[in-house]
């Protein structure tokens, strides 16, 4: 009777790694149409090839050589379960697994479905980067990039936290993020700086004279909106993925106050960078109010379970009011973001971070800020490194005429609304 | 044979339209445009960065029209166009060459 238990907990626990892995594969299309709906028409098609390509080479380098990187996970899988492996000899192995961690202890679960949750976390990453350097960089520049970040970067940088691995010259970390605000988030917006700074301002961005910021209207806005909705549903697989186990009554409540504190925080992130966007512009800027809703998102990332409803919300919040200042701020700086990503991601990721201590007993600020020094320290330096070596092989940067007719000319040879007359 | 240009507001379109219907004028070309004339535009920001909006939507009609249509359809025009506020658009008049339907080969005032 109690191995049907634990098998049923297996599945459970399995199942819902598989259910919130595919929630968090849909925020692929969410950043797709966010970018998409960002950008001007004549980018388009690029950015969505971009945004394709990344997915599926993040979901095959992590396979290749990325997970074991990780987790040990084996080179190619060759450590998870296939189906023909899980036989009477294997299960009865779970099932002693199972009675050893007991009801309430670590989860047990398919290993397929742990690399399948995990492997849409690395293409989350390496999303952020597609949107910073939109409109301007080569498309296989980027995809180059994507195969070190993906096989490599982001694996080391996740050994070092979630894979418990020791960082070398500092040891283990003691560095609290349940979701990845600073494993995920920071890490992307930290390649994404990288790739920018090496990169430059699209042309025309700031004037020649002054230095202001010159307006580059993005050509869909429903687009945007319907990505920012997407991507807002995914993290709730996102966050709730996190809690890495259903089956129980603690752990299931846990799971709850999870989506509902993502479900906050974003809330308040939308109506912050609402009101902070009426209060700098005078009107109301649907653009930051949907990187608001994102920024609320970031923030709560690495601590969704233990915040109230409300202290949920105001981090959120405070995240949203945060990330309309932040994107100023790096206009300011002549840094080109044209989607924000690097604001959303990188400076809430690092709030989110700190937010951990409002809530978490047993997080200290000394595991935050070493975590985080870590996590931006090692992705900006490597992929400083790769950028300028890939800049230094085939250029990063589409040539003037290239921008000026559109990437989707130059890198795709297709207009994304072909028939379109204005 | 003459070709009347109007540049009205786009809202303005269907009731030009019908009041033209109204008049026996039997072709009309559409296209949407942007345009400004002696009504300014407005800065707005977007993301912080201010921009310009110089260029207004507008709708251009192309009529082509024989002698005896012409200046009953300008004042059609004119009446049902007119909202008496700045952007009301302009009318142009010139004269054509020729006029040649495609499907028949008519020429002249047979293809207007």
């Amino acid at each position: 009777m109690e191995n049907q238990i634990f098998e049923l907990q297996y599945a459970m626990d399995t199942f819902y790694f598989l259910v919130c892995g595919a929630l968090v594969m849909w925020m692929a299309a969410g950043f797709a149409m966010l970018e998409a709906g960002l950008v001007r028409s004549k980018n388009t098609t690029e950015i969505l090839t971009k945004n394709v390509a990344l997915f599926a080479i993040a979901s095959t380098m992590y396979l290749i050589c990325g997970y074991q990187f990780m987790y040990d996970g084996g080179y190619f899988l060759s450590g998870v379960t296939t189906v023909s492996q899980m036989d009477d000899a294997a299960i009865a192995q779970v099932l002693v697994d199972s009675a050893e961690e007991g009801f309430d202890g670590g989860s047990v679960y398919s290993g397929a479905s742990d690399f399948f949750f995990q492997v849409v976390f690395v293409a989350t990453a390496m999303s952020i980067v597609s949107g910073a350097v939109a409109e301007r960089m080569k498309l296989w520049a980027f995809l180059a990039f994507a195969v070190v970040m993906t096989g490599f970067i982001y694996p080391i940088e996740g050994g070092w936290t979630w894979g418990g691995k020791d960082v070398p010259f500092i040891g283990a970390l003691s560095y609290s993020d349940y979701a990845g605000s600073g494993i995920v988030h920071l890490a992307g917006a930290s390649a994404a700086l990288a790739g920018v700074l090496l990169l430059g301002a699209r042309k025309g961005k700031y004037n020649a004279k002054t230095g202001a910021p010159q307006a580059i209207p993005g050509a869909n806005l429903p687009m945007a909106t319907l990505g920012t909705f997407i991507l807002w549903m995914g993290w709730f697989g996102f966050n709730g993925g996190s809690t890495l186990k259903l089956g129980g009554i603690g752990v299931a409540n846990e799971v709850a106050n999870v989506f509902l504190n993502t479900n906050a925080a974003a809330a308040g992130g939308l109506i912050a960078a609402l009101f902070v966007a009426r209060l700098l512009f005078g009107k109301a800027d649907l653009t930051m109010a949907l990187n608001g809703a994102l920024a609320g998102l970031v923030a709560i990332t690495a601590e969704p379970a233990d915040p109230s409803p409300l202290l949920a919300t105001i981090i959120g919040a405070m995240g949203g009011a945060l990330v309309v200042f932040s994107i100023v701020g790096l206009d300011k700086l002549k840094i080109d973001d044209p989607v924000g990503a690097i604001s959303v991601h990188g400076t809430v990721g690092i709030f989110g971070i700190f937010a951990v201590l409002l809530s978490d007993p047993d997080a200290t600020f000394m595991g935050q800020l070493v975590g985080t020094l870590v996590i931006f320290g090692w992705v900006f330096a490597t992929s400083l490194v790769v950028w300028f070596a890939i800049k230094a092989i085939m250029g990063i940067r589409v040539s003037e005429e290239e921008e000026e007719q559109g990437v989707d000319q130059s890198e795709c040879g297709m207009d994304a609304y072909p028939e379109f007359t204005n | 044979m003459k070709l009347v240009t109007a540049i009205i507001k786009p809202f303005k379109l269907d009731d030009v339209r019908e009041a033209l219907s109204e008049i026996g004028v039997q072709g009309i070309t559409v296209t949407e445009v942007k345009g400004f004339g002696r009504q300014k535009g407005h800065t707005e920001l977007y993301r912080g960065a201010e921009y310009v909006v110089d260029f207004l939507p507008k709708v251009k009609l192309e009529i082509a029209i024989g002698e005896e249509l012409y200046e009953q359809t300008i004042e059609t025009i004119t009446k049902a166009a007119n909202t008496g506020k700045i952007g009301d658009g302009k009318i142009f008049v010139t004269n054509v060459e020729q006029i040649i339907r495609i499907r028949t080969g008519e020429t002249g005032d047979e293809a207007v």
